[in-house]
């Protein structure tokens, strides 16, 4: 396991921590500045901002598509800003993704789109079926599982997207804009497969411009980001309160 | 063998090209030019190792004037230690000789003909003990090692064994390259796969391995095709080298070469299989 810096304390319960994070592509400008915050375990956080607000930039550092260019990051109380390339996919299996574009694998089934962090994972092919059926149930794709993605609808792509963001059963789950392409029906459902999977221990962030999506969503708490830099005047990111937000709950 | 046991559902994530892509054509191509100058690189060695066993224990007495001297020279010769044989050069066969090289003045009476008397001692003799002995009974005679007069030959000889090794370790690298490309074309063609599979957890080397069963078996198909097309022809070719046999005293070839020769493919697909690993995992750590 990864150590932390010195003079750095894990808060229990803090499952993303981010200690003055700047994060610049190339030569060009920061596009994340000075990101200073706390998520805690089985929370479920909104990331909202205006386009080009860093939405993005944040969720590709969250799900380590991108390292901090300054700054420091922990994840499941690991510092991951400097850790070594071949430690990510360890911690890449624990976090599970939904991409705006969905980003699923065009030639192969529904099920074996879903069954792919399983199978990542080095599960028996015995362990796969059963769980890949009962998630693609779940999500209402069950009489889908050998279509390919050419031939669903976008929603039925977002499900699947879905599926496979959760079959495994990660400890923190990352959505780009999860209901941008599909109907107000389709987004609730979505919504609803989201707080299911908070509600058994996941910790969800969501990044979206739905405010119809947060406000159906109490308990929830809200992450803004404006120009790069981290909108939180309260520091309630800085310092949350023990208890971790849940989708349901309290109200923000 | 591990490669070839790739899981059904790994394998559907990289769709195999068959045999229609490059490699295998590339691979029978490089293979078939490598069995051949292996072939006759083993070929060459062979045939300087029989001419060096032959003229091992060889040796030649050369008297530059007279024949007088001639059975001095073969009584202390057999009289020597080590000596299994001893048997002078008729003076006709050494006109015959003189005449190839120097055409009908060659014969001519007149001309005044060396003494050469072949000596074969046997394997283990002091070939020194037997030199200062017939020197001594003959002053002026030579005692000269058949090794001595053929070191030309068999260096050449040797020399273009070498150059043969060369050229297949040259077509080694060559295979090499061309399998480099390969699996980087085989990387830009399925980004997207690979990066789902990073995002998702993958290691480098769960991504290297799906494509390297793809080239271990486009490479081991194409070996063997170039493989079996380069022997048909040397079956042809050394099938009627009588001329060969007889020069050499034995065929060009033995049962070890062939053994070689056919495991050439496989060593091409390991070669192959090797590199591409290392290819496919320097390309996939530039990416985060």
């Amino acid at each position: 396991m990864l150590g932390r810096g010195e003079g750095s304390v894990r808060l229990a319960g803090t499952i993303v921590e981010f200690d003055r994070v700047g994060l610049r592509y190339g030569t060009g400008g920061e596009v994340l500045r000075d990101l200073d915050f706390r998520l805690s375990e089985g929370g479920f956080y909104f990331l909202t901002g205006p386009s080009g607000a860093g939405k993005t930039s944040l969720l590709k550092l969250l799900y380590l598509a991108q390292r901090p260019t300054r700054g420091r990051m922990s994840l499941f109380g690991d510092e991951l800003d400097h850790a070594p390339r071949d430690a990510l996919p360890g911690y890449r299996r624990r976090i599970g993704v939904v991409f705006q574009d969905f980003r699923l694998i065009r030639h192969l089934s529904a099920f074996d789109n879903v069954a792919l962090p399983l199978r990542i994972a080095g599960r028996a092919e015995s362990e796969v079926e059963g769980p890949v059926r009962e998630m693609l149930a779940w999500v209402g794709l069950a009489d889908r599982a050998s279509a390919r993605p050419p031939t669903l609808s976008g929603g039925e792509q977002q499900r699947v997207a879905i599926a496979r963001a959760v079959i495994a059963g990660p400890d923190l789950v990352i959505a780009d804009e999860p209901t941008g392409n599909v109907d107000a029906a389709m987004a609730q459902r979505i919504l609803h497969l989201l707080t299911a999977m908070n509600r058994l221990g996941t910790t969800v962030v969501v990044a979206t411009h739905d405010l119809g999506l947060i406000a159906a969503t109490p308990g929830a708490q809200l992450i803004r980001l404006e120009n790069g830099a981290l909108v939180d005047p309260t520091g309630a990111l800085r310092h949350p309160p023990g208890a971790a937000p849940r989708a349901g709950g309290r109200s923000t | 063998m591990k490669l070839l046991a790739v899981p059904e559902a790994d394998r559907r994530l990289i769709p195999a090209s068959g045999i229609k892509g490059p490699v295998p054509l590339l691979i029978a191509i490089m293979t078939f030019v490598m069995v051949v100058v292996a072939a006759a690189g083993l070929a060459l060695g062979n045939t300087a190792s029989v001419v060096k066993s032959g003229v091992e224990n060889r040796y030649s007495i050369q008297i530059a004037d007279g024949s007088a001297k001639a059975s001095v020279a073969v009584a202390a010769a057999r009289a020597a230690p080590g000596v299994a044989r001893v048997e002078q050069v008729p003076p006709a066969e050494l006109r015959r000789t003189l005449k190839r090289w120097l055409g009908p003045s060659g014969a001519e009476a007149d001309l005044p003909l060396p003494v050469i008397v072949d000596v074969d001692l046997a394997p283990g003799a002091d070939a020194a003990t037997v030199a200062g002995r017939i020197e001594r009974s003959v002053p002026g005679a030579r005692f000269v090692a058949h090794r001595t007069s053929l070191a030309p030959l068999l260096e050449a000889l040797q020399g273009l064994t070498m150059l043969a090794f060369g050229l297949v370790l040259l077509i080694a690298l060559a295979s090499s390259a061309a399998v480099i490309l390969a699996a980087r074309g085989a990387l830009d063609t399925h980004r997207s796969t690979i990066e789902v599979m990073h995002g998702i957890g993958a290691t480098d080397d769960q991504v290297a391995t799906l494509f390297l069963r793809q080239i271990a078996i486009d490479s081991l198909i194409g070996g063997i095709a170039g493989a079996a097309m380069a022997g048909l022809i040397l079956a042809a070719v050394l099938g009627g080298a009588s001329f060969a046999t007889s020069l050499a005293g034995s065929p060009p070839l033995g049962w070890e070469d062939a053994a070689i020769l056919a495991l050439l493919p496989l060593a091409v697909t390991l070669l192959a299989t090797l590199v591409a690993r290392g290819a496919l995992l320097r390309a996939l750590r530039d990416r985060l």
